[in-house]
């Protein structure tokens, strides 16, 4: 059984992308467990997994073998429904690409996951989605539309989604990637300052050396597997 | 589903000029659908008014003679004589000789509302103008106006003076003005030798050509003169309640009666056939304009999935199932029929009326000067029904596909 202390589990984990000859074993047996309140990197090569490793952490994916366990459940063998629902209460995602609806205002944006978790009224959830987007700087633009934004400011509203549900982890795959270096300052540091605040648990993907030499713990991988 | 619902209502916003071409298209095919059913039930309705009105719901005529045909046969052991049925056969014997007793047993079924006795021979008739073949049809006033129209169908003259002149005639309209006689005219009417003056005691116009060119209306008791018929008649018209069990009441009193019954189903049989053809034809056609609106709301619910794989896939990530991505897709589509459907109705409300005064000038199996319609709302019923099937049909395999989606593969491929 997984410990207390520990919101993220897994042991084992291999998956294979591809057909036939094609078919490539990615992960090759990764094992990794992430505690409460800690802000982890993934750094290493294109193409050695790290973000296999993240869609499967994130149960987007779903793993040849291994197991893996969120917030004391077992979730490598739940059914799709049941990975959804822990995507919701658990998981935020932050990617390279802001991934914003375009037909909403960066308000309703971060009220989606909201709505889908169901547990707010309509104006606690406004004034949860206003208070989010104050504290990632944004806080006068709630009425505007996604696409009216800079790719600074849309990855920022990106961040303040992730944190609608007051997710316990929070997986960020190469957030900075498609920012300048500027951004990419500000947008990382802002989402470690959030969650060590909340206590949330951050597992960062990233080619930047210099970003992820500034996490709690980095985590190089090469080849499917973690190296030392 | 509140929550899916706000988000379809989104996607379809943002896809106004598509969508409002299939919403277009089934406005237009629900519409016409209404107006064309209306017109062709109409002209059905009007027709089986016109011929109920004028000729009954049910003739009862030839009386039924059952013949056995037998041979004798010998016993070849015993040599005893006896005859065997080899076939039985139906012979019919023209007009109904006894018209009161039969009269008074079809006044027996619950759902006869009245019966006439109908005499009816060729003839002719002879005015100051011309001479003209005609048919000679004696009637019982008070009981033909009770199996028939004939009371409104009288444009120029009076029933009162018909019913007051024994010698009065009541003559179609067509054939009124072929011979070129009026209101109060002298006529001859002869068949076979005999011949005797009437005077014209009204005109009639039935709206059937061949009731208005060929027939005249005389006192039963003089039609017997004319045609030498004292006791008989040709047939009797009876009118029901219930119009639409004419064939099910026919067969039944066929059997008591041991009279052939005809019931207007049958007689008019071929005009009904032409009319429940061109219902089908039309509404089959109409339906192309549905099923090709449901077409284009495929193609363009398809083209929005394939747009909004990324929404898709953030959607799955944040938590939304497989079930709510297809009910998101599934609900725009069910939006456009909602929308559709409501001011497709309104559309055919107002098709209808604008139809129904559009001049139209019929003269034949019927008369009308304007089209005529029949409003039902089954007519709606159906073009909505018609429309949800093809909607929904051309909504739920984009749905389903968006539903299948894996939202890990979009985001690996979106991935620098």
């Amino acid at each position: 059984m997984p410990e207390n202390d520990h919101i993220l589990r897994a042991t084992n984990i291999h998956r294979y992308l591809g057909q036939g000859e094609y078919r490539v074993h990615v992960l090759r047996g990764v094992s990794l467990e992430l505690k409460r309140g800690t802000i982890y990197s993934v750094a290493g090569p294109s193409g050695c997994g790290k973000s296999t490793l993240l869609y499967l952490l994130g149960l987007l994916d779903r793993q040849n073998d291994g197991e893996i366990w969120i917030a004391d459940e077992r979730m490598s063998v739940a059914s799709d429904a049941e990975r959804t629902a822990a995507r919701n209460r658990f998981i935020g995602f932050v990617f390279q690409f802001h991934f914003l609806l375009p037909e909403f205002t960066t308000a309703e944006n971060v009220m989606l996951p909201m709505r889908k978790l169901g547990k707010l009224s309509n104006k606690e959830m406004r004034d949860r989605a206003h208070e989010l987007l104050g504290e990632v700087g944004l806080g006068n633009k709630t009425h505007r539309l996604a696409t009216q934004l800079s790719g600074g400011e849309q990855q920022r509203v990106a961040i303040a989604r992730s944190l609608a549900n007051a997710p316990a982890i929070i997986l960020a795959d190469e957030p900075t990637g498609n920012l300048d270096v500027t951004n990419s300052n500000l947008v990382f540091d802002l989402l470690c300052k959030i969650a060590r605040e909340r206590g949330q648990t951050v597992l960062m993907v990233t080619h930047n050396p210099d970003l992820a030499k500034r996490t709690d713990i980095l985590l190089r991988m090469q080849d499917g597997l973690f190296i030392k | 589903m509140e929550n899916n619902l706000y988000i379809a209502v989104r996607f379809l916003l943002a896809k106004k000029r598509a969508m409002l071409m299939s919403l277009s298209g089934i406005i237009f095919g629900i519409g016409l659908f209404v107006v064309t059913q209306a017109q062709t039930s109409g002209f059905e309705h009007f027709f089986i008014r016109t011929v109920l009105g004028t000729d009954g719901a049910l003739r009862v005529q030839d009386r039924i003679q059952e013949t056995i045909a037998s041979m004798k046969v010998v016993n070849p052991t015993t040599g005893a004589k006896s005859r065997v049925s080899i076939s039985k056969e139906r012979k019919y014997i023209e007009g109904v000789e006894f018209p009161n007793k039969i009269g008074n047993g079809l006044m027996q079924f619950e759902n006869v509302s009245g019966v006439s006795p109908v005499l009816r021979g060729n003839g002719q008739i002879d005015t100051n103008f011309r001479k003209q073949t005609i048919q000679i049809f004696g009637i019982n006033l008070d009981q033909h106006l009770a199996v028939s129209d004939l009371a409104s169908q009288i444009v120029f003259g009076s029933l009162s003076d018909f019913r007051a002149n024994p010698k009065g005639v009541m003559v179609g309209s067509m054939l009124a003005d072929r011979v070129n006689i009026t209101v109060g005219d002298p006529v001859i009417l002869s068949q076979g030798g005999r011949s005797e003056r009437f005077r014209v005691s009204a005109i009639f116009e039935s709206g059937v050509e061949h009731v208005d060119k060929e027939r005249v209306i005389v006192h039963l008791p003089e039609a017997r003169v004319i045609l030498a018929e004292p006791f008989s008649v040709t047939y009797l018209q009876a009118n029901l309640l219930d119009t639409d069990r004419a064939v099910e009441d026919a067969d039944q009193m066929q059997d008591v009666l041991g009279h052939s019954v005809e019931p207007w189903q049958e007689r008019e049989k071929i005009w009904l056939d032409v009319f429940h053809a061109l219902r089908a034809s039309s509404a089959l056609t109409v339906s192309t304009i549905i099923l090709i609106s449901g077409l284009g709301m495929f193609n363009t619910l398809a083209m929005i999935v394939m747009e909004k794989t990324k929404e898709i896939a953030i959607l799955r990530s944040m938590g939304y199932t497989r079930q709510d991505i297809g009910q998101i897709f599934l609900m725009q589509g069910g939006l456009v029929l909602l929308a559709g459907s409501i001011f497709g109705c309104a559309f055919g409300v107002f098709g209808t009326w604008l139809v129904e005064n559009i001049p139209l000038r019929i003269r034949g199996i019927f008369s009308t000067d304007h089209f005529v319609v029949y409003k039902s709302p089954w007519h709606y019923v159906a073009a909505v029904a018609a429309a949800s099937v093809v909607v929904m049909i051309a909504s739920w395999i984009p749905s389903r596909r968006a539903a299948r989606l894996e939202p890990g593969d979009i985001i690996r491929g979106t991935a620098a």
